[in-house]
């Protein structure tokens, strides 16, 4: 047996899993009768319905022709990894360092996903985007946000 | 007149300085987002969401409503300057729009488009104006089976008429009323799905799905592709008014193109983006005056009727967001989401309940387009040097709100993680093909669908068949049902992928 679109194999067998996953799930639920539905019911029959497409989707990944194959291609490791690492670092390291170290780092650190990445610009534009920040959400908007690392007092806001 | 009192209540509530400010603040920022590319009206709503709660509702719904028509006419902008459409509903302007740009009638084809779209956009007003308040009345005819029946055909027709692969989208509604699963059951009080994480017992935030999906992981997938190279055709602009001969060929298709669009911006999942292709074909099958440019190599009415269409299909496709509160696209609902944030339940009772907000928006719509002419047309020159603003520089001050939004949420680091989670899934999404715009629908509406659900059961003591014998409940499932067939028709379905090729 062939692979004919190998996106929709692998997306029909995501909807597969999760469908089920939800369904096995719902079952700590009480399931309730069809009259007095309970907080299981609704989504055990979402998570079958959804195995069920996911399903069909994997019946013609098999079977319907495609040009091309439809292939997933390779992917792109390194945007992947950096922007979702600088992200959680950034969640990690804010409310222990504050605003004004954590953002220039999450700039330059997704910055430097990027092909074109130049340290100068991306150090510039940290400084821009840092000062625009404070300006739009500390004095602007008054939010509460932790601005320089915590030794006992001084927080932003 | 009815219509004329609320309109007027309307612009009074609009024509308030902070109010008038709001609305230029959302256009503004609607038309810079719609000129760069690489970033939405989803994304920029949602990475604005956090900071409404500051606000008032009225103000902070005028000024998402701005970005969101605020980005069609931006959209239009690149498209016509850059053959890269800002906007999916701009694709077809930069078929003439960007031959027009070549032959050095960039000016005229951005007059043709910033005019046309000013007239639908006060048409489309006035639609809302005048078919809101009836479909209101008909919402509250309504009881728990017929919402359910409603949210299935809205949610059907969201992908029915936006989507590539049927099934896969349907799959996708699927995935995101499941995720609004995960929160308390709201009749039993029960935990459902939260792993013992105590953040997960209130539901997964909106915000951190939209910001994750179509904030990181359109950053990831657009990192990931090979830098573009862009022309920009920025020394020709000059002559910007068109000549007497363009008003003659470009009103009429004006005309058409917005009827078209209001039309077809009231049904689910049409919106913009279906009446632009619409009005294209309808362009393009509609004899012109003798001798006129054909189209593809600079028709004016190529870029007029599209244009008003899908501007006209924006202002329109407030209707179901409004007097129903089901949302017929991602943007909506957001809007849906941002009501709610300001603890307004979205629905046919907001109408009476919130008049000022309801027709202060309506009126700010109109306004907001009068500003969006002034600031496209004669300041076109600050929109184009934006234009050259390189993707490097502008990913990271994306990255940049997002996270900052996402932490000032409910103060807390959780949910930047899972919205660092929803990226990878975002970015796995745009791997296997698979759109991520249902998934949000569903989302929204999960709760809303299982309750109505719950409750029409509990009313028919188990009966499934309520959902069949009430009239109305029943016409709108067979409504559904005759949309999935006619899209499965193997001469539209051939049809309908065929345009979907021509969107990417």
């Amino acid at each position: 047996m062939k692979i004919k679109s190998q996106k929709d194999f692998w997306s029909g067998l995501m909807f597969v899993a999760v469908g089920l996953g939800f369904a096995w799930g719902s079952t700590n639920y009480s399931f309730g009768v069809a009259a007095r539905p309970g907080p299981g019911y609704f989504p055990f029959g979402l998570g079958l319905l959804m195995a069920v497409l996911g399903g069909v989707v994997l019946f013609n990944s098999l079977v319907v022709e495609t040009e091309d194959g439809e292939r997933v291609g390779a992917f792109a490791w390194k945007p992947l990894l950096i922007i979702v690492g600088s992200v959680l670092v950034f969640g990690f390291l804010l409310p222990r360092l504050g605003m004004f170290i954590t953002l220039p780092l999450l700039v330059v650190m997704s910055a430097s996903a990027s092909d074109e990445f130049k340290l100068k610009e991306a150090l510039f534009n940290a400084v821009i985007l840092t000062v625009g920040s404070w300006a739009i959400f500390i004095y602007g908007l008054n939010l509460t946000i932790p601005l320089w690392p915590e030794l006992g007092a001084a927080t932003g806001g | 007149m009815e219509l004329f009192d609320n309109l007027a209540l309307g612009f009074q509530t609009a024509f308030t300085f902070s109010n008038i400010l709001w609305a230029l603040g959302g256009a503004i920022l609607g038309t810079l987002i719609g000129v760069l590319p690489g970033l939405g009206p989803v994304a920029t709503i949602a990475m604005l969401l956090p900071s409404i709660y500051s606000l008032d509702a009225t103000p902070a719904l005028i000024m998402l409503a701005g970005i969101y028509y605020g980005a069609q006419y931006g959209g239009s902008t690149t498209a016509i300057l850059i053959n890269v459409p800002g906007e999916s509903s701009s694709v077809v302007t930069a078929i003439d729009g960007y031959t027009m740009a070549r032959k050095g009638r960039a000016g005229a084809a951005l007059a043709a488009a910033g005019l046309g779209s000013f007239f639908a956009g006060c048409v489309g007003t006035i639609v809302i104006a005048a078919f809101a308040p009836p479909l209101t009345e008909l919402a509250f005819k309504f009881g728990p089976a017929e919402y359910f029946s409603l949210m299935v055909l809205g949610l059907i027709g969201a992908v029915v008429l936006a989507s590539g692969s049927l099934v896969k989208a349907i799959a996708m509604i699927l995935l995101g009323l499941l995720l609004g699963q995960i929160n308390t059951d709201v009749i039993s009080g029960v935990p459902r799905y939260s792993f013992d994480i105590p953040e997960l017992t209130d539901g997964i935030n909106f915000v951190a799905i939209a910001m994750g999906v179509f904030g990181f992981g359109e950053i990831i997938s657009n990192l990931g592709r090979p830098a573009e190279h862009r022309e920009v055709f920025t020394k020709h602009v000059s002559g910007l008014w068109p000549t007497k001969q363009d008003f003659k060929d470009g009103f009429p298709a004006v005309l058409r193109g917005t009827a078209l669009g209001s039309i077809l911006g009231v049904l689910p999942g049409g919106g913009a983006l279906l009446s632009s292709f619409a009005a294209y074909t309808v362009e393009k099958k509609t004899r012109g005056r003798p001798g006129e440019v054909p189209f593809g190599q600079g028709n004016i009415r190529g870029v007029a009727g599209p244009e008003a269409a899908n501007n006209a299909g924006a202002q329109t496709s407030f209707i179901p967001m409004l007097t129903l509160g089901i949302p017929p696209n991602a943007v909506m609902a957001l809007m849906v989401g941002a009501m709610t944030i300001k603890g307004i339940q979205p629905g046919p009772q907001v109408m009476t309940s919130n008049p000022e907000l309801f027709w202060g928006l309506i009126a700010s719509m109109w306004i907001g387009n009068l500003m969006l002419v002034i600031l496209n047309l004669p300041l076109i020159g600050i929109w184009i040097k934006l234009l050259t603003v390189p993707y490097r520089f502008l990913f990271p001050a994306i990255m940049s709100f997002c996270c900052i939004g996402l932490y000032t949420l409910n103060n807390n680091n959780f949910d930047v993680y899972l919205a660092a989670g929803f990226g990878v899934v975002g970015y796995l999404f745009y791997k296997l093909g698979c759109e991520p715009a249902p998934l949000l629908l569903g989302f929204i509406l999960g709760p809303m669908m299982e309750e109505n659900l719950r409750r029409a059961l509990l009313l028919s003591r188990g009966d499934w068949s309520t959902f069949m014998s009430r009239p109305l409940s029943a016409g709108l499932l067979l409504a559904a049902l005759l949309m999935i067939v006619v899209v499965m028709l193997p001469s539209i379905k051939n049809k309908r992928e065929v345009a979907f090729q021509d969107a990417d």
